[in-house]
């Protein structure tokens, strides 16, 4: 890649907070760094796998708020996390994650255990439990 | 607490890390030269590992390598620690800035809010230097960034110990001895070495440039196998893989080639220069590969470019690359 090649698109997901390295040759065929502030690719590519997550969080929003599913499970896909993963920080057990993402186990948790979910997503047990503010927010 | 501190921003994490940590103790080593002795290009293709469901393929050697065949090839002493829980794996951090020495450590990207919302992904194996604390808050030389940043008591603590493959479990490193006098060409030659035997010699399918040659064979069949949707997810990782923070472009061919240019300087020989130039080539052709991908992503469809033509360019690549390793293993082998 020469040095005047190395893209520089307006359009990126960087928010102006980052400028990669690049390493490109210089007309001689030295190597040169050059920052870059985005590439279409890269960002299409980016996009596509938030999306997908995106798409997750809202049909896990939907099921919360049909009642199908506890607000568990919304912030464990808000939180691009797996109940396993979930496990592991709050020290429990995958099956029991699964299970409190039913509604009827998810009622059913003691404070201390809603801590645990809470301080794991950050955020306090009001928000977790609050399933009124899931059905304001359209994602 | 705080320490004079150069940071220079890199393309590559681990291999940025190193560089800095070492300049700060007096060896002056840019990043391509850590990357290529501590022999970080390589490929693989992991069908069998999947990250929500999409095949795992990587550009390089796994994490921690690098640092462990960069300093074993220098005769540099390195001290490593984990720890069990937050506050001890943050008090020891304290300490060892009281001394004035700047750490290097293991985090989660997840919980690293100075970066770009949309590559906050849960990727665990993120290298940074914290190197001083002011007002509560962690100086950071993240090798990524332009500039060094800070993070909070909180989410630095929360970055170490994050959850998931690999756990992090607050590992940090630091050079406890650099060595006085230490042969550079020796170094070199064995990083060639073990890179282009390893591209080339491992007799396994899924590694090295036959790796390459396989994705590409599989890719050809990914419409028809998992269809349109599935196909272009797995493409859109594929461009991730190669062309996200921390690759320098083009699956780290580039960085690896500004490395083949700078020992080829440095060793006198003409040969890894001119192979360089030939790796340069291979890079942009990566890519064009990533371009084309990319429109393929954009558009939804594969009409733009076919998954076959696609393969084309891949296994070309890898056919290029496999000379251009083979060549190296040539040169390199009697040295």
């Amino acid at each position: 890649m020469k040095q005047e090649q190395v893209p520089q698109d307006q359009e990126n997901l960087n928010e102006g907070k980052l400028a990669k390295l690049y390493y490109a040759t210089d007309d001689k065929g030295n190597y040169v760094k050059v920052n870059s502030i985005g590439w279409e690719p890269e960002t299409v590519a980016m996009q596509q796998a938030w999306d997908v997550v995106n798409d997750e969080v809202e049909i896990a929003r939907k099921k919360v708020i049909e009642g199908k599913a506890s607000p568990l499970l919304y912030w464990i896909k808000k939180n691009i996390m797996t109940t396993g993963m979930v496990a592991a920080y709050a020290s429990t057990f995958g099956f029991l994650v699964r299970l409190h993402c039913k509604p009827s186990f998810f009622n059913r948790l003691s404070r201390k255990q809603l801590e645990k979910y809470a301080y794991t997503f950050r955020i306090s047990v009001e928000e977790l439990t609050d399933i009124e503010r899931l059905k304001k927010n359209d994602r | 607490m705080t320490v004079n501190f150069d940071h220079k921003q890199s393309a590559h994490c681990e291999s940025g890390v190193v560089s800095n940590l070492l300049r700060f103790h007096g060896m002056e080593f840019d990043e391509p030269m850590v990357f290529g002795i501590g022999s970080g290009l390589f490929f693989t293709y992991l069908p069998f590992v999947r990250v929500n469901g999409i095949p795992g393929v990587a550009y390089r050697i796994w994490p921690g390598q690098i640092f462990k065949r960069f300093s074993d090839r220098l005769g540099i002493k390195i001290e490593r620690k984990k720890f069990s829980n937050p506050a001890k794996a943050m008090d020891e951090l304290d300490r060892m800035l009281d001394k004035g020495q700047p750490v290097g450590m293991l985090t989660s990207v997840f919980f690293l809010d100075y970066l770009p919302a949309a590559y906050r992904f849960h990727f665990n194996a993120h290298n940074i230097i914290v190197f001083g604390k002011e007002n509560g808050r962690y100086l950071v030389s993240d090798p990524v960034m332009e500039q060094t940043t800070d993070i909070s008591y909180e989410d630095l603590a929360r970055a170490r110990f994050a959850k998931g493959m690999p756990e992090p479990s607050g590992r940090m490193y630091y050079p406890l001895r650099v060595p006085g006098d230490f042969s550079v060409e020796n170094a070199l030659w064995t990083g060639i070495k073990q890179t282009s035997d390893h591209m080339t010699r491992i007799p396994m399918p899924l590694v090295g440039t036959k790796g390459m040659k396989y994705l590409a064979g599989r890719m050809r069949k990914w419409p028809e196998r998992i269809g349109d949707r599935k196909a272009i997810l797995w493409l859109g990782n594929l461009i991730r893989m190669q062309e996200e923070i921390g690759t320098g472009g083009a699956g780290f061919r580039f960085i690896y080639a500004a490395f083949l240019d700078q020992a080829g300087h440095k060793l006198n020989n003409e040969k890894l220069i001119d192979l360089s130039k030939q790796l340069t080539k291979t890079g942009d052709k990566l890519r064009d590969f990533a371009y084309y991908a990319g429109r393929v992503c954009k558009n939804r469809k594969s009409d733009t470019k076919t998954f076959a033509e696609l393969g084309d360019i891949l296994e070309e690549c890898s056919q290029q690359e496999q000379a251009i390793f083979n060549e190296l293993y040539e040169v390199s082998r009697s040295k």
